[in-house]
């Protein structure tokens, strides 16, 4: 199983995304399909540098998923607001340093791609020395309020998902 | 395909058409703000909106109205949204740390980083 499917979600992931590219569920474009989903895993595999993670606890990354859905609408309109309506030089766009707990790569690099997708917030680097993860936020009004939010509605679920 | 639009009945190309003006007005606001806003850390955010609300909404419009005028499901849309989420991020990333290094080394020969600052940049203008 292991030897032929090292990352079965990825196969299936492969498998669907053939058949929506293709719009069809003919036979043929099933086997083709399913010709990619067994060998492109396979050939990817050297370039995985960590194996794939068992898909643990579904709920709670549907609700991470789903907040992380809202908030990205919810901060659509806060920077249209402040893009029509504010004047740029009140804007207080900051640096601000958020101490991680999570560790694990891939959790990490889920929570990149979910606060780099919420406008507002861009992802820098995870400081070298401290473990602090460096974020731009467009218009701070309040650090401590990033922080918590950061940590107990993304990083929590996340920690639960990963480690 | 021509045979299009007035013949949809109304519930269907009401949300079409609003999505539509919403993404579009979305679209334009995120290049607004490109025009407008008056450093690179702050035109960074404006093109996000762009990305995920206005590429949303027009993706959205685009899946209801083919589904209704082809009178069967098409959502292969969904894939632009999953590519669009899996690369986008990525580029905001580097582009940020682009301009991080970039100031960085400028900053090195005028000043040091004061401790209570998380980068020496950018410096107040």
């Amino acid at each position: 199983m292991s030897r032929w499917f090292p990352s079965p979600p990825l196969s299936v992931a492969l498998l669907v995304m053939w058949l929506l590219l293709n719009q069809s569920l003919a036979p043929g474009h099933l086997l083709l399909g399913a010709l990619l989903a067994v060998v492109v895993p396979l050939w990817a595999k050297p370039l995985r540098p960590m194996a794939a993670v068992r898909f643990k606890k579904p709920i709670v990354m549907a609700r991470l998923l789903g907040m992380a859905l809202v908030e990205i609408v919810r901060s659509c309109f806060n920077v249209s607001r402040i893009i029509l309506f504010t004047r740029p030089d009140g804007l207080n766009s900051q640096f601000i340093r958020v101490p991680l707990d999570l560790k694990h790569p891939h959790g990490l690099a889920l929570l990149s791609c979910l606060i780099n997708s919420t406008p507002g917030t861009v992802w820098v680097e995870i400081l070298p020395d401290s473990h602090d993860l460096a974020l731009h936020v467009f218009d701070l009004h309040d650090e401590a309020w990033w922080i918590d939010t950061i940590k107990t509605r993304y990083e929590q679920p996340l920690i639960e998902i990963f480690e | 395909m021509n045979q299009g639009i007035e013949t949809l009945p109304v519930w269907v190309s009401l949300p079409v058409t609003a999505l539509l003006v919403l993404g579009s007005l979305i679209v334009l606001i995120g290049a607004l703000g490109l025009v407008r806003l008056p450093n690179f850390y702050q035109r960074i955010h404006g093109p996000a909106i762009t990305i995920t609300l206005g590429t949303g909404c027009i993706l959205i419009a685009s899946m209801i109205y083919f589904t209704a005028l082809q009178s069967r499901l098409v959502i292969h849309e969904l894939l632009i949204t999953a590519f669009v989420f899996l690369t986008a991020p990525v580029v905001a990333m580097l582009i940020m740390r682009t301009a991080v290094y970039r100031d960085l080394r400028a900053a090195k020969r005028d000043r040091e980083p004061e401790s209570d600052e998380t980068y020496p940049c950018p410096r107040k203008k």
